[in-house]
């Protein structure tokens, strides 16, 4: 279906990363959202709490991030498009319920303008280092999808595709910006709001005794939501669970659960998938970069080309659930990957495990605070084909 | 040894059940998960038939009635009632239930959990939840211990009574959950233990009817635990305690209620005061600031 248009700023603005994105998930169907102010997210937040009013939205500053975290998943099964915007320390405040919501299978957006880290560590310069911690910082087995802008454009038109992911899958999407993106003020078009597709949320429809909030049976199996107030008397519960959500604790139940959260997500990777490709075919080495460092990359990557070397990027727009397949495709055609990101390793790890040994692995690793000097990437492309 | 002289034989044979023959409260229960995970004698199976009885009387309707719990033994209320019910994580059920409640202000959300549940890990959405006045209905269930852990202290847990992370005897100051509500914003303040059903009940109805944040303590055995260690005897040596040490005080000062081990046990309806709701203060507030601009929330029909 389309946006509605009450939600929708049309027209071009100056804004930045962070004005956009709030933009994107009022155009996105969003009409809750729970939050704890943070730099370098804050502005999400407020634009939230000033434009909410005037659409229809729920604005509520939780006393923490956890409690904000856990009032989006209740505010969904009341039948809300609900998010939650946040940045390092908050994000880890949130992984509990994070968890929560992965095992719940509660569609919702998580913002994180990430800043550098550990701890306080720079709360007003840039970061890439929460990317890890994206996939992998609640406590078991479940799979969330992450995806990384690179510009305040894309801030608006990713947030819309988050919340449409989240729906389409029941699933936490994890909205992996960056201080620079957040910051970074250019041009954005807002679109006509019969120009924006909103996936809307699948309710069920069927008779309410025969309703199972959850579905089981293999990667297609995504379930239909209700709301809690319509006489189906649902149990939810954060324990493992069968597919009436009631508890079962024991380990047939686990792993029909826990493999369905994961298999949903990374058996459809390939549906699920946004990257951007550039002069692959051909290629000796492969720029593989996503947010603020793929906008850097394209530098070194244009010297480089200058210099006469034959150098493709890819851009990963959806960085969790991970491009696997083709990234061992490309392994077996050039020679090296070169993998800028700001931080001391993260992605690259991915990157090398589907490389497999056929293909190179270049780390261009940045500690945070700002953003690559361009030379270092077009020194590592130009030692990788040495 | 003579024969016996009546035939009990009859006595034995259980009767075939009449058809429709079903308990009272069957409907709002989850039978199909029974057994329940309670011990004999824990308290917190007759607060969740007081729950239902007073649900039943205060003439809501169940399908505009929802339940949160937290983690723990109170915790797991949610599971066995049968209405929207969601089980959250460990303190966080206020949360949750806050998101519930504004995403469909047309629910009455009740949390039922835990005195650790709510007051030490979810101490902090406690006091926030009561403060904004949130249309939340919490049934604090205080055994005076971490019992789904295996009995450890908590923030409730007496002076000098012993617990698991206290051998020697807890030498923490506990709180007083009515003086903390009630400081904090709540608009219902009340304190029963699990001996008072009656007035357990009709506490439950009248909180269910009462917008705004209400609170209720009720003071519960847990014989497995927290009795056994303190050699306070069975479950019902714990209710013939209440029954000896519970002094009704209807609107007793709350800093004064304190619960001290062993000693009397204050309780009663000590709060009853009206005060605009969250939704209600906001609601008002931005039709003044916004007038015609202000689009209040709609809970979503279909799509968004
Ligand atoms: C984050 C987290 N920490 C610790 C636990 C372990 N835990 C489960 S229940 C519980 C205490 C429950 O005490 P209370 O709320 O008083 O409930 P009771 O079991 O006494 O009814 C704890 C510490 C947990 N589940 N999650
Ligand atoms: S451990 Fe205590 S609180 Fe838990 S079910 Fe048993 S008696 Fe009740
Ligand atoms: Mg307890």
């Amino acid at each position: 279906m389309k946006a509605d248009p009450i939600g929708v700023a049309t027209g071009s603005y100056y804004l930045d990363g962070d004005h956009a994105c709030a933009e994107g998930a009022i155009a996105g169907g969003c009409r809750f959202l729970a939050g704890y102010p943070i730099t370098p997210s804050t502005e999400v937040a407020e634009r939230m709490a000033e434009r909410f009013p005037k659409v229809g939205g729920v604005f509520i500053q939780m006393e923490d991030e956890l409690a904000s975290m856990a009032a989006v998943s209740g505010a969904v099964w009341a039948g809300a498009k609900s998010m939650t915007v946040t940045s390092g320390p908050g994000f880890s405040l949130m992984m509990e319920n994070l968890g929560l919501a992965a095992m719940m299978e509660v569609p919702c957006v998580v913002v994180n303008v990430q800043r550098g880290g550990p701890s306080t560590g720079l709360p007003t310069l840039t970061g890439q280092a929460d990317m890890m911690q994206a996939r992998w910082g609640s406590h078991g087995d479940y799979e969330i999808i992450a995806l990384s802008p690179n510009s305040p454009q894309e801030c608006f038109d990713l947030t819309v595709k988050a919340f449409n992911l989240s729906e389409e899958w029941r699933v936490p999407v994890l909205f992996m910006m960056d201080e620079c993106v957040g910051h970074m003020t250019e041009k954005v078009v807002i679109p006509n709001a019969d120009k924006i597709d909103v996936t809307p949320r699948k309710f069920y429809k069927g008779k309410k005794e025969d309703y199972r909030p959850f579905k089981f049976n293999g990667a297609d199996s995504v379930a239909p939501l209700v709301k809690a107030g319509d006489g189906y008397f649902i149990h939810i519960t954060g324990l493992t669970h069968d597919e009436r959500g009631y508890p079962v604790i024991n380990a047939e139940a686990q792993e029909k659960n826990v493999t369905h959260l994961v298999n949903k997500i990374l058996k459809n990777e390939e549906k699920i998938r946004i990257i951007e490709e550039n002069q692959v075919e051909g290629a000796d080495v492969v720029v593989v970069s996503y947010g603020i460092s793929s906008r850097v990359a394209m530098k070194a990557v244009e010297s480089a080309r200058e210099k006469g070397l034959k150098v493709g990027t890819i851009r990963l727009v959806t960085v969790w659930p991970f491009p696997e397949s083709r990234i061992r495709e490309l392994a077996k055609s050039v020679k090296a990957f070169v993998v800028p990101e700001i931080n001391l390793g993260q992605i690259v790890l991915e990157v090398e495990r589907c490389a497999n040994g056929e293909a190179k692995t270049i780390l261009v690793p940045h500690a945070g605070g700002w953003v690559h000097d361009p030379i270092d990437i077009l020194n590592a492309i130009e030692e990788s084909i040495k | 040894m003579s024969e016996p002289t009546t035939d009990y034989t009859d006595t034995l044979t259980i009767p075939e059940p009449k058809e429709n023959l079903k308990h009272p409260l069957e409907s709002y229960i989850r039978s199909e998960r029974f057994p329940h995970i309670w011990c004999s004698s824990c308290g917190i199976g007759t607060i969740v038939t007081a729950y239902i009885s007073g649900l039943q009387k205060s003439g809501l309707d169940p399908e505009k009635v929802a339940v949160v719990s937290g983690i723990g033994c109170s915790g797991r209320a949610a599971g066995y009632l049968r209405l929207d019910s969601f089980h959250s994580t460990h303190g966080r059920a206020l949360p949750f239930a806050t998101g519930l409640a504004l995403g469909n202000p047309e629910l009455k959300v009740s949390v039922i959990s835990g005195d650790g549940d709510i007051a030490a890990i979810g101490g902090n959405h406690f006091i926030h939840s009561a403060r904004r006045n949130i249309d939340l209905n919490i049934i604090c269930i205080n055994n005076f211990n971490y019992a789904m852990t295996g009995g450890q202290a908590g923030p409730t847990t007496p002076l000098e009574a012993n617990a698991s992370t206290t051998p020697y005897g807890c030498y923490e100051y506990p709180f007083n959950l009515p003086f903390l509500a009630e400081s904090s914003g709540a608009v219902y303040v009340a304190r029963w233990t699990a001996l008072h059903i009656r007035r357990l009940t009709n506490a439950i109805s009248e909180a269910l009817q009462k917008p705004g944040f209400s609170f209720i303590e009720i003071i519960s055995p847990c014989p497995t635990l927290y009795a056994r260690r303190n050699r306070l005897g069975t479950g019902l040596d714990t209710m013939k305690f209440y029954h000896d040490s519970a002094t009704i005080q209807h609107g007793a000062d709350t800093r004064e209620v304190d619960i001290e081990y062993q000693k009397k046990i204050i309780v009663g309806k000590f709060v009853d005061k009206d005060k605009p709701t969250f939704t209600e203060a906001r609601d008002t507030f931005l039709n003044k600031k916004l007038g015609d601009q202000y689009v209040p929330y709609r809970r979503p029909n279909n799509g968004h």
